[in-house]
């Protein structure tokens, strides 16, 4: 009788298919590098802050005096950021089992307090009448309630002289709300996945099963192939943005309060930078695993960067403005401007630029290294 | 690949015999111009590759060992794809159609095909655009013994009805034997034998193989048959005996006389004529399909 267990076997076929993975470089470095980077990186951005920061916008529209306020976070904490007559009050609430929480209040007007939390730079406004203070926030915003049980807890705990008056005005008006951040994040999203799933990987997939080398004995001519797979591509984006869109007006009322025009020319110079960045990540691997591995490494590092589910002005302030040169955030910002900060064609000429830019650069690099069999 | 000289004229069927490895697909790759001998020249019709690669395009047609087409495409519209690129009308779609016998797939999704049929299909279209030249690499590998002759029938019509060449690969002799006028057996990169189909055999009238098994399972090893008349190979897995016996209606019973000569005792004898399998077996000592 055969014995369940034939370790030689079983050691013999452990050994061959160790062997098989770690000859292929591929998906060793998918694997095992790629995990360990995507580690690297986020757990810099998230890790070393253990501090919370938060900024919170001090809007004062009543004209009457707030003095006891200013008196009261100067005595807390200190003036900080002086600069082009912008300053705000850094407040440093410590916690030695949460983490220390870091509080910056920055006086500004009504309408910029509005855009700042739009683009998700603001947590919440305190707005002040007199002793009154109103807190102006998305309430199905976990982070701004978060950011309001804070600053609440903040005033209470050294109360002001004159005892506090609290109010809490939830916003809902549109552009504010966290569904109105995320729609058109989301609609970039999909841009950027679809471009490299549905393009990039098709490419290779095509290559993998030899049709590819099939077509191209035959007169057609390659930039035809190309050519057809990226406009595919683009209807099916602008079919599923566009549905997209149609849900969150129908279910959330959210609506587009820009340009059009704008929001067209954004979309489409997204599209050219994804299906270049497509075509290059696809020009020469005929193995499906590496193409996984290719554009997951695209994908999810600006999945996580560019802002689509939270502001990226979450991360340290020195990565900003790289942040802010993904082709996903120049895409996502440039869509959300549009939506909700009513935005029109001077403010997305010039990310559309370097997102064409982009697109053709990495187009043009494809190319140049494609291997069509 | 070394030391491969071929010239193929108009019209004829030429086949690349050779086990598996045996460099086939890697010479076609070279006429279809995927691949650069390191050494040599390769010209269609007077015409290199280089500078000519949309005319000769044009002028071959082929079906390479594997090919999936989109799945999700029907028959109809994937001919019509093809059809596009060689500028040609819907006429000639549906007499492919009618030449792969494929209507009632028509409308099927080319995931939905059989093997044979798939096969059938990657013909069709590699007849499309009239090729002067088709290139088909193992057409009929994998197929069930129908789907493999729905397949020649298909060649064997093109033969008769046009001028087109044909260079095909294929590891069954049979195939070869069946389809082609010019038979080169390749094997290891280099042609081992080459020759009209008629004349490569060319002494298969003459003499004849014999088989034979003997009664008495017990010692029975090669150098028993030594002093035959005429060689024998000894099978000691499968206890066959194979000879090549020249003249057989004369020679035979000389060869029956020495067996009895030495006591052994037929079970079974049978001879045939000599296949490409055996002028293979005598070139390498291996089999086609090995």
């Amino acid at each position: 009788m055969s014995r369940i267990i034939q370790p030689r076997q079983l050691g013999q076929l452990i050994l061959a298919y160790s062997k098989e993975l770690i000859r292929e470089p591929g998906v060793l470095f998918w694997g095992i590098v790629f995990p360990i980077l995507m580690s690297l990186g986020l757990g810099i951005a998230f890790t070393k802050k253990q501090d919370i920061e938060r900024h919170v916008a001090l809007v004062n529209r009543s004209g009457l005096d707030n003095q006891e306020t200013v008196d009261f976070l100067l005595q807390a904490g200190e003036k900080a950021n002086e600069d082009n007559g912008e300053y705000n009050y850094r407040i440093i609430l410590r916690d030695e089992n949460m983490g220390n929480t870091t509080l910056f209040f920055e006086p500004m007007t009504w309408d910029k307090a509005i855009a700042q939390l739009k683009r998700g730079t603001l947590g919440m406004i305190v707005e002040e009448r007199g002793k009154n203070k109103i807190y102006h926030f998305d309430p199905s915003n976990t982070d701004a309630q978060l950011t309001y049980m804070k600053v609440s807890a903040f005033f209470n705990s050294r109360t002001l002289q004159s005892g506090l008056d609290e109010t809490v005005k939830p916003l809902t008006l549109r552009g504010t709300r966290y569904i109105d951040f995320l729609i058109p994040g989301l609609i970039a999203m999909n841009v950027m996945t679809s471009c490299l799933w549905g393009l990039g990987y098709g490419v290779i997939d095509k290559r993998a099963k030899k049709l590819m080398r099939r077509l191209v004995a035959t007169p057609m001519k390659k930039s035809h192939f190309l050519f057809s797979l990226i406009t595919v591509r683009f209807m099916m984006n602008l079919i599923e943005s566009g549905l997209l869109f149609l849900f969150a007006w129908l279910v959330f009322d959210v609506s587009i309060q820009g340009n059009i025009t704008a929001l067209l020319l954004v979309f489409l110079a997204g599209n050219l930078a994804f299906s270049g960045l497509a075509v290059f990540i696809a020009s020469r691997t005929a193995n499906t695993e590496i193409g996984n591995g290719l554009i997951n490494a695209i994908v999810f590092p600006m999945m996580v960067l560019s802002g689509i589910f939270f502001s990226y002005y979450n991360f340290p302030d020195w990565s900003i403005p790289y942040i802010q040169k993904l082709p996903l955030t120049l895409l996502a910002d440039g869509i959300r401007s549009i939506f909700i900060e009513g935005a029109g064609l001077n403010v997305v000429l010039f990310p559309s630029f370097l997102l064409v830019s982009t697109g053709f650069i990495f187009f043009l690099a494809g190319l140049r290294i494609f291997k069509w069999y | 690949m070394q030391g491969i000289n071929l010239r193929i004229r108009e019209g004829e069927f030429v086949a690349l015999l050779g086990p598996n490895g045996a460099g086939k697909t890697t010479l076609v790759e070279m006429i279809e111009g995927i691949q650069k001998p390191d050494k040599g020249e390769i010209r269609i019709l007077g015409k290199h590759w280089d500078g000519h690669a949309d005319e000769l395009h044009r002028l071959i047609g082929l079906s390479l060992q594997e090919t999936r087409f989109i799945d999700k495409l029907r028959v109809l519209e994937t001919l019509q794809l093809f059809a596009s690129f060689y500028s040609l009308d819907q006429e000639r779609v549906y007499q492919i159609i009618d030449l792969i016998g494929i209507q009632d797939k028509r409308r099927a999704y080319v995931v939905n095909l059989s093997g044979g049929q798939r096969q059938r299909l990657a013909l069709g279209i590699a007849l499309l655009n009239r090729p002067k030249i088709l290139l088909l690499d193992e057409p009929t590998t994998g197929l069930d013994p129908n789907a493999r002759r729905e397949i020649w029938s298909i060649l064997i019509r093109l033969k008769k009805e046009s001028h087109t060449s044909l260079i095909l690969t294929t590891h069954y002799m049979e195939e070869a034997e069946k389809l082609c006028d010019y038979i080169v057996i390749i094997d290891h990169g280099k042609i081992l034998r080459e020759g009209p189909k008629d004349r490569l055999l060319d002494n298969q009238d003459e003499e004849k193989i014999v088989e034979f098994s003997l009664e008495g399972s017990t010692g029975l090893y090669p150098g028993l048959f030594k002093d035959a008349p005429y060689p024998v190979s000894w099978d000691e897995k499968q206890q066959t005996g194979k000879v090549k016996i020249p003249k057989i209606e004369r020679n035979l019973p000389a060869f029956l006389s020495y067996l009895s000569a030495k006591n052994l005792e037929l079970k079974n004898l049978e001879w045939r004529r000599q296949t490409l399998d055996d002028l293979f077996t005598s070139l390498t000592g291996r089999h086609l399909d090995e």
